[in-house]
């Protein structure tokens, strides 16, 4: 039950935080992570759009053989995703707590300015804490 | 005080409220911490470099300072003065704590060098908890706030001194700060 990597999204599309934390998984370029935010971010507009229910929220998790990836939406258009293996049983619920990290380390930093990249020490080290946490039960 | 009925409950307007009454009364810390990044961000704006922008977190710690100093006195000292340099320094170090963070501050010592140096540390101070500063400002401390209200509760008590704050983060506590409390000779 591991959590592979963090992707953080901001409204426009734009990738704003990634952290991989498992060993092993295969090495991206920055160019590639920037593609991959802004294709997620395009998948997750068309699915919101395209969905047969009316007032659906768009891509929540997309499962693979080798990992899961789920993705949290706030109320305002910031996405978190989580990729996790696919065994891993509350991943919304890892989401929910590096919302809450996020909430805690980033947006009351002053020194931070909204949909800009993440670069908050304290963020990076409550982060890493939560996910070594969440990765030894 | 007259209370007048009224359709919505009216509140006392602050003056004429017990002062006692309202000790105690906590508030959210996101709320604050909220609060305390639009201040530092304010300051930001119109501090022309790292030095103006501690006095400036300086200023507005010492705004606070002179009337934490007036309650707090009002409230638990109301008829002794201190007039002991050790005496304000355990004042600040336990009731002005407590009362604005709710526990006593972590250590108090006496400087080394020289004999008007003291030293005021908390080993996790509750304002600048969310704060990570870019490596650009790594000098800036924003605990310079509490600096500021240290620095007005002592000059209040006419022993003027100059408070810095300085971080002296330890493996275990790693945002820990210590105030530097230099006295003027005025005041020994």
């Amino acid at each position: 039950m591991t959590i592979y990597s963090v992707f953080i999204i901001n409204k426009a599309g734009g990738l704003i935080y990634n952290k991989e934390f498992a060993e092993g998984l295969a090495k991206l370029s920055t160019n590639e992570y920037l593609v991959l935010a802004g294709t997620f971010h395009g998948v997750h507009a068309i699915t919101s759009r395209i969905s047969p229910v009316p007032n659906s929220t768009g891509i929540e998790m997309l499962q693979a053989d080798t990992f899961k990836l789920h993705c949290f939406q706030t109320a305002t258009g910031t996405k978190f995703l989580l990729a996790a293996d696919p065994n891993h049983q509350n991943v919304d619920a890892a989401l929910r707590r590096v919302y809450e990290v996020y909430a805690d380390y980033v947006m009351k930093n002053p020194f931070y300015t909204p949909e800009m990249p993440i670069r908050a020490e304290l963020f990076d080290m409550g982060l890493q804490r939560l996910i070594k946490q969440l990765n030894s039960v | 005080m007259s209370n007048r009925p009224s359709f919505v409950a009216k509140r006392v307007p602050i003056l004429d409220r017990s002062i006692n009454k309202n000790r105690g009364n906590e508030i959210n810390v996101a709320a604050f911490a909220f609060l305390f990044s639009e201040m530092l961000q304010y300051a930001q704006k119109r501090a022309n470099g790292i030095q103006d922008l501690e006095k400036r977190l300086s200023d507005f710690g010492y705004r606070v300072g002179i009337r934490v100093l007036e309650l707090q006195v009002a409230r638990d000292k109301p008829n002794r003065r201190e007039n002991r340099v050790l005496g304000i320094l355990y004042f600040i170090h336990s009731n002005v704590w407590k009362s604005l963070f709710g526990k006593q501050a972590d250590s108090l010592e006496k400087g080394t060098e020289n004999d008007d140096e003291y030293m005021i540390s908390d080993n996790e101070p509750q304002i600048s908890k969310f704060i990570s500063i870019p490596k650009e400002l790594s000098v800036l401390n924003a605990a310079a706030f509490i600096a500021g209200i240290v620095e007005a509760v002592l000059d209040g008590s006419q022993f003027p001194a100059r408070v810095s704050a300085h971080s002296t983060g330890t493996d275990q506590f790693p945002l820990r700060t210590t105030l530097l409390i230099k006295f003027d000779k005025s005041g020994m």
